[in-house]
C-alpha cells in the first residue's frame, strides 16, 4: 500500500457518496464480527473499498479507522485503490505451476504491458495472480471475471489477452460513440 | 460398489456442475439436455439433474445416465442430441461418445467400471455426484439427515461421543487430532454458550476436496455440524468458508435455508426440543486462517492472527467460549459413523488411520480429479491404480502429498502407505489432502522455491521464526535456482528450517520448511547440481538453461523465427536455424510453434 496516510485529514473532501453503504451499516450494527461482511458488501458496492468509506464505517460502528484500516490491508480480496474494468486472475495453484503457470504469466504479463498486481493506466485491465481456483483438473487456468480459460499454453493465454483487448476497447467505443449521440452538439 | 444407484427408478441424467466442469461448460450442456427432453415430449420419463463433482474433472463436462450408469465424458453441446436421441429410441448408448482409457482401446461404458473409481471407496462423497445439490428432497432420499434423527432420538450426547472416538476418525484438515477427544474436551469444557465451526478455508493449492464436498453435498455437513453442535452443548454454529468458493457459499446458504424450512436445523429440531442454528462466513483471502485461532480471529472480525495454544479453542475460542473446530470433511464423515455404527468405520482402514481420504489427485498425472480411499492404500496405488500413471506414459518422479506443509515422496517411495505415522515418518503428512504428480520436468528446487514463496507470502507476519525465517529460505533457495547458490547454502537451509520449524507460533511456520526439508532429503544431489554445476535437470529453471534446436530435427520452416518476440532466431528457409542465446528471452514461444519438435530447452 502505497497510498499516503492521511489519518486525521481534515482537508480530506468525499469523491465518493457515501449513502449505498448505510444499509450495510444498519444490517451489522448490532453484530460485533461484522466488519469483514460490512467491508465485503462496500466493496461490492464500489469495486473497491474508498477511504472515505472506510471512515465512515470507523464512524459508525465506533472502532478507530486504524482498526478498519489494519483489517482492510490483511486480507489480499480487500483493495484500496480502483480496478481495472476486466480482473485477470493467473493460477498460481500446485498443479497450474507443474503444468506451466510461470510461462502463461508471462505471456499475459508481455501482452497486457503490467505486472502481477498492476491496474493499466486507462483501468481497463487488473492483473493478479490467485493461490488456486481449485480446478486443478484444468491446469494451467486462469480466470477472467467470471469466465475461466483452462488448459492453457503460452499461444492459447495470447490469443486470449489480444481478445479481452479488443474487447474492452469495442466495449469503450461503443459506450463513447452512445455519448456522442446523446450529445445535442 | 456402485456411486451411481439411481434415487428413483427412472431414468436421470446426471450432468455434474462442480466449479471443474461448471468451468467446463456443463451448464450449458445440463440446459441443452433439459430443451432436448422437453423437444422430445419426454419430461415425465427423463429427468435432469445437477450434481455436485463426480471425482474425474479432467474429463469434463462428465454426464452419467441412470439407472444404468452409463458414463459420457468431456460432453459438448453438439452431443446432447444424439445421447437423448438414442436414449429415448431404446435406452442404448452412442459408443463413440464413451470413455476410453487410450485412443485404440475399447470403450468403458459404465462409470463404475472405469479404473478411476474401481478402487474407491466412497463413505464422504457418497451423495457427491448424485443428488442435487440444491434439493433437500434428494439428498433426503438417499438418508441425508438419518444420522441427526439418530443421534437426537438414540444416543445422548455422552454416548455420541464415545461412538465418535470409537471409530478412531482423525482430523482431516491437517494436524489428525482424534475428533471424538477434540469433542470430549469442548463438551466437558465449563461454560454455558459454545460453538461448532467448520473449517471451509481449504487455502492449500492444489487441494479441491472440501470445496468439492460442500458443492456436491452441502447436508452432510451442515448434519455433521449438527450431531457435533448436540454433542457438545452448542446452539449455534458457523462455516468458514474461503472466498475464492463462490458456488460453495452459494449451495451452502440454499442448504441451510431449506434445512430449516425442514426442521432440521433450527429450532426444535426434529421434535426433540434441540435448537441449532448455522452461519456463514465468508473469508477474506488470508491463508493463515485456515488455522483455528486465526479463524476464529477472523470470525470476530480481527486481522486473521493466530494465538499462542494453549488454551484451545475447546476451552477459549470464540468470544472466549469453548468452540469446537472441525474441517469439512471431518464433519461430513460423522453422519455415516453414527448411521453404520463406530465398528463399521473403525474396520476401513489401518491401526492408526481410520476410515476414508479424500485426495485431490493432479499434476503429471492422467486422470486427475477427486479421489476416495481407504486409508492404507499405498500411493502408488493411488497414483498408477487410479489415477493411471503419468501422463504420456512416463515414470513419475515424486509426489507431493500435503501441500505447502507437507513433503515431497520419491519415486522410490511410493510403496509408503496412507497413514498418518506412516507418511510422517516420511517427511511428508496426509495434510489436507492434496496429491501432485511430477516427472522430470519438475525441477526439485524449483518446486520447494514454488511452495516457499507461497507461505512467504501468506506468513501473517505476527511471529519472526516465520515472518523472518521463511523469507532468508525463500531467498536462499531463489538465488539457488537463479545460478547464484553457494557453497553451504543446503547447510544453511537445513538449519533455517529446523529453527523456523520449532519456534513458530503456528502450523503454518511449523510446517513451512517441510517441502525444503523433504526435497534437500531425496533430492540433494539436484541442489548440488545448482549450485556447483550451476545446472538444472529439468531444464525447469530459466537462469540455468537455454533454447537449442536440434539441427538433425529442423527442417528450416522459420515458424519459429516468424514466432520469436525479439528476433532472436535466424537461417535460411530449409535450412537448419539457430537460436542466439544473448538475445533469447527465453519465452518458450519458439518451442510452442515448432511443427517438428526440434526445439529443446537444456
Amino acid at each position: 500500500m502505497t497510498d499516503q496516510c492521511t489519518c486525521g485529514d481534515a482537508h480530506a473532501t468525499s469523491r465518493v457518496g457515501l449513502t449505498p453503504i448505510e444499509p450495510v451499516l444498519e444490517r451489522y450494527a448490532d453484530d460485533p464480527g461484522g466488519l469483514i461482511p460490512v467491508l465485503q458488501e462496500t466493496q461490492k458496492l464500489y469495486g473497491y473499498l474508498p477511504k472515505e468509506a472506510l471512515r465512515a464505517i470507523a464512524e459508525a460502528r465506533c472502532i478507530p479507522f486504524s482498526s478498519v484500516y489494519g483489517v482492510a490491508t490483511f486480507y489480499s480480496q480487500f483493495h484500496l485503490r480502483q480496478r481495472g474494468d476486466k480482473v485477470v486472475r493467473v493460477c498460481h495453484g500446485t498443479a497450474c505451476h507443474v503444468l506451466g503457470a510461470p510461462e502463461v504469466t508471462r505471456a499475459v504479463v508481455e501482452e497486457l504491458g503490467i505486472k502481477i498486481g498492476e491496474t493499466t493506466e486507462d483501468l481497463a485491465f487488473t492483473l493478479e495472480s490467485v493461490a488456486c481456483v481449485g480446478c486443478c483438473g484444468l491446469a494451467p487456468v486462469m480466470l477472467v471475471d467470471g469466465q475461466t480459460y483452462g488448459q492453457l499454453d503460452i499461444v492459447k493465454a495470447r490469443r486470449i489477452a489480444a481478445t479481452l483487448r479488443e474487447e474492452v476497447a469495442a466495449e469503450r467505443g461503443a459506450a463513447s460513440s452512445l455519448a456522442n449521440e446523446g450529445d445535442p452538439a | 460398489m456402485t456411486p451411481h444407484t439411481p434415487a428413483q427408478g427412472s431414468t436421470i441424467i446426471r450432468v455434474c456442475t462442480g466449479s471443474g466442469c461448471a468451468m467446463n461448460g456443463s451448464l450449458e450442456v445440463a440446459d441443452a439436455f433439459e430443451a432436448a427432453i422437453a423437444q422430445a415430449g419426454a419430461n415425465d420419463s427423463v429427468r435432469v439433474v445437477r450434481t455436485g463433482c463426480h471425482g474425474l474433472c479432467g474429463s469434463g463436462p462428465i454426464v452419467i445416465v441412470a439407472p444404468d450408469g452409463v458414463f459420457y465424458p468431456k460432453v459438448t453441446l453438439d452431443r446432447v442430441t444424439r445421447i437423448v436421441e438414442r436414449l429415448l429410441a431404446d435406452g442404448g448408448y452412442v459408443s463413440e461418445f464413451l470413455f476410453r482409457p487410450a485412443e485404440d482401446a475399447e470403450p468403458i461404458v459404465h462409470y463404475a467400471d472405469v479404473p478411476f473409481n474401481a478402487a474407491q471407496q466412497r463413505i464422504v462423497l457418497r451423495r457427491c455426484g448424485v443428488v442435487d445439490p440444491e434439493d433437500i428432497d434428494d439428498a433426503l432420499a438417499l438418508g441425508a439427515y438419518d444420522g441427526l434423527r439418530k443421534a437426537l432420538e438414540t444416543l445422548d450426547p455422552d454416548s455420541l461421543i464415545e461412538q465418535v472416538k470409537a471409530s478412531g476418525l482423525r482430523g482431516r484438515g491437517g494436524a489428525g487430532f482424534l475428533t471424538g477427544q477434540k469433542w470430549r474436551f469442548t463438551r466437558d469444557a465449563p461454560g454455558e454458550v459454545k460453538y461448532v465451526i467448520c473449517n471451509a478455508d481449504e487455502g492449500d493449492p492444489g487441494a479441491f476436496m472440501d470445496r468439492s464436498i460442500i458443492e456436491g453435498d452441502p447436508h452432510g455437513v451442515l448434519e455433521g455440524m449438527a450431531i457435533a453442535a448436540y454433542a457438545i452443548g452448542a446452539h449455534e454454529g458457523y462455516v468458514y468458508v474461503r472466498a475464492e468458493y463462490p458456488l460453495a457459499v452459494k449451495r451452502l446458504r440454499i442448504a441451510i435455508a431449506q434445512a430449516e424450512e425442514k426442521g432440521l436445523l433450527g429450532e426444535d429440531i426434529l421434535g426433540s426440543g434441540f435448537c441449532f442454528g448455522v452461519k456463514v462466513r465468508e473469508g477474506a483471502g488470508a491463508f493463515v486462517c485456515g488455522e483455528e485461532t486465526a479463524l476464529i480471529a477472523s470470525i470476530e472480525g480481527k486481522r486473521g492472527l493466530p494465538k499462542v495454544r494453549p488454551p484451545f479453542p475447546a476451552t477459549s475460542g470464540l468470544w472466549g467460549k469453548p468452540t469446537c473446530i472441525n474441517n469439512v470433511e471431518t464433519l461430513a464423515n460423522i453422519a455415516w459413523i453414527v448411521v453404520e455404527g463406530a465398528e463399521a468405520y473403525a474396520s476401513i482402514g489401518t491401526s492408526d488411520s481410520k476410515g476414508t481420504k479424500i485426495f485431490a489427485l493432479t499434476g503429471k498425472v492422467r486422470y486427475s480429479g477427486l479421489v476416495e480411499v481407504p486409508m492404507g492404500m499405498t500411493v502408488r496405488d493411488l497414483v498408477y491404480g487410479i489415477g493411471g500413471g503419468c501422463a504420456e506414459g512416463r515414470d513419475c518422479k515424486a509426489v507431493q502429498i500435503g501441500g505447502p506443509s507437507g513433503g515431497c515422496l520419491p519415486f522410490e517411495l511410493l510403496d509408503t502407505r496412507i497413514e498418518y505415522e506412516a507418511l510422517t515418518k516420511v517427511g511428508a503428512i496426509v495434510g489436507s489432502g492434496g496429491m501432485v504428480v511430477v516427472d522430470h520436468e519438475t525441477c526439485m528446487v524449483d518446486f520447494a522455491r514454488y511452495f516457499l514463496t507461497f507461505t512467504q507470502e501468506e506468513s501473517c507476519g505476527k511471529c519472526a521464526p516465520c515472518r523472518i525465517g521463511t523469507k532468508r529460505m525463500l531467498e536462499i533457495v531463489t538465488r539457488i535456482t537463479e545460478g547464484e547458490g553457494q557453497e553451504g547454502d543446503i547447510e544453511k537451509l537445513e538449519k533455517l528450517a529446523r529453527d523456523v520449524k520449532s519456534a513458530s507460533l503456528c502450523g503454518l511456520g511449523q510446517t513451512a520448511p517441510n517441502p525444503v526439508l523433504t526435497t534437500i532429503h531425496y533430492f540433494r544431489e539436484e541442489y548440488e547440481e545448482h549450485i556447483r554445476s550451476r545446472y538444472c535437470r529439468a531444464g525447469a529453471c530459466t537462469a540455468l538453461s537455454h533454447y537449442v534446436i536440434d539441427a538433425g530435427l529442423c527442417k528450416g520452416c522459420a515458424v519459429c523465427k516468424k514466432h520469436c518476440p525479439v528476433g532472436a532466431i535466424w537461417g535460411e528457409l530449409k535450412q537448419p536455424h539457430t537460436i542466439s542465446a544473448e538475445r533469447c528471452i527465453k519465452c518458450g514461444a519458439c518451442v510452442e510453434h515448432c511443427p517438428f519438435n526440434a526445439i529443446k530447452r537444456v
